[in-house]
């Protein structure tokens, strides 16, 4: 119970003195995070809506293929890329490994499927909402899209809310492809882990504070930037 | 306005859901003006026929031949549902939409959309979400997205079904106003009431089938099958 107050009071103190260490962290976290969201969102979204809209061949599988991605095991996903990335790896001629981009890459493989499982899903009941609308107003496959896209938005802001959630909170594959390296592939996760290990357990609970927070203010900030909470009916 | 999408002919027409066959054969021929009346007991098959001249029913056997190709004749309808598909938008913008895909974004479509919505009397609403409004004020809105476009035919599901006394005024009104312009109607609805008001012709259905069609005025007073006849008596038909 000391560990928690001492947590929260270190967490406050951190940042009223705007610690340079913590801003470091916290900025890196968000830049990586927020990046490796924009890239899933817009693979994801367009994905879970197109499946939403068509009719092919394997979509039940493709439907059930993509629901088991959102289970995709952070530190598997972390080992593929370390191996994709690493020398001997196909792509270790890019020099990637060790770095944020190898850190987005990975947030952005374990994101996508979960974002667009979510915009199926929400997507698949407006078009049968919009359906025979649509159908009957003659609009073109890449029109429907992107009506479906805009009008449900707002669905579609909870998936890239999960997937951001999934995303802040992550730490087994950035620790893999990112190493935790200071000042560099350091991210508040990874910091956690680090002074969980070293027994700085105030300090730890201070940054886990400050990520829960951040994941709240960038939640408030979608919901009130989007109007969801405004009593918008549609 | 000229129609020249039709006379529609459907020969032999017949639709299926899961393999049981839900209407036809059947042989009608829509001319070029008018206001067809569709009526028949429930399960008759109206809004299947409607659906399928308006290609969201698949037809699963038959013809269906219009004076002009399928895709022409198509983009030259439009159709309204019994219960009206909100978009998630505003009044206004769920007009736009259908007026932007025909005539695309400018300040004339703009000015367009607004004159549908004083037209309909919705200013008012204009602003609102369309699921505000009440059901009336849904199908006047939906009839000004489905007339924006100037279609040469309206197919209409029983758009009244469910509206009061004046609302059910109302959405008349903006038909009868449309037929003035020469929009040629095929309506289905469940209020002789209404067939005898708006009808110039009609198409009787009873289980799938066409029992009868032709002038408003003869069917009325003059019914030819036994089935017409227990119908307008107000009979059940099974």
């Amino acid at each position: 119970m000391t560990d928690i107050w001492q947590g929260i009071l270190q967490a406050f103190w951190l940042l009223i003195t705007l610690d340079p260490t913590l801003i470091e962290i916290t900025a890196r976290s968000l830049r990586v995070t927020l990046t490796a969201v924009v890239i899933a969102t817009a693979l994801g979204v367009p994905f879970g809506v197109w499946l939403a809209l068509n009719r092919f061949r394997m979509r039940r599988l493709t439907i059930a293929v993509l629901n088991a991605l959102m289970g995709l095991p952070p530190v598997v996903v972390g080992l593929l890329v370390y191996l994709m990335l690493s020398r001997a790896g196909p792509f270790g001629v890019l020099n990637l490994l060790f770095t944020p981009t190898a850190m987005i890459i990975a947030q952005v493989i374990i994101i996508t499927p979960l974002i667009a499982s979510i915009a199926h899903q929400a997507s698949r009941e407006l078009w049968a909402e919009y359906h025979d609308l649509l159908i009957s107003l003659g609009t073109t496959r890449r029109q429907r899209l992107i009506t479906l896209i805009w009008d449900g938005r707002r669905s579609l802001l909870t998936a890239t809310l999960a997937g951001f959630g999934r995303a802040i909170g992550e730490v087994g594959a950035i620790m893999i492809v990112g190493g935790n390296i200071d000042q560099l592939t350091r991210v508040l996760t990874t910091a956690i882990s680090l002074e969980t290990s070293k027994g700085n357990f105030s300090l730890a609970l201070a940054l886990g504070f400050v990520l829960i927070g951040l994941s709240i203010t960038v939640n408030l900030l979608a919901h009130i930037l989007s109007g969801t909470e405004r009593g918008r009916r549609w | 306005m000229v129609t020249t999408i039709l006379p529609l002919t459907l020969s032999g027409a017949t639709a299926q859901v899961h393999g049981k066959r839900i209407l036809g054969p059947v042989d009608l021929t829509l001319g070029q003006a008018g206001v067809t009346m569709v009526i028949g007991p429930n399960g008759a098959g109206k809004t299947t026929l409607l659906r399928l001249i308006h290609g969201l029913q698949r037809q699963s056997g038959g013809t269906q031949n219009w004076a002009v190709g399928v895709d022409e004749a198509r983009a030259a309808q439009a159709f309204i549902f019994q219960n009206p598909v909100l978009m998630r938008r505003s009044v206004r913008d769920n007009i736009a939409y259908a007026a932007r895909l025909t005539f695309g974004r400018s300040s004339t479509t703009d000015d367009v959309v607004d004159d549908w919505i004083v037209r309909v009397g919705l200013t008012e609403q204009a602003r609102q979400p369309a699921s505000s409004l009440s059901g009336g004020e849904r199908q006047k809105m939906a009839l000004a997205r489905a007339l924006i476009r100037a279609p040469q035919m309206l197919i209409l599901d029983e758009p009244t079904a469910h509206l009061d006394g004046r609302s059910t005024r109302e959405v008349e009104a903006i038909l009868l106003d449309a037929v003035a312009r020469d929009t040629r109607l095929v309506m289905s609805t469940h209020d002789m009431g209404q067939a005898r008001r708006l009808g110039s012709d009609i198409v009787f259905l009873h289980q799938g089938q066409v029992f009868e069609t032709g002038p408003a005025t003869g069917f009325f007073t003059h019914p030819q099958t036994p089935e017409a006849t227990a119908f307008l008596n107000g009979d059940i038909l099974e």
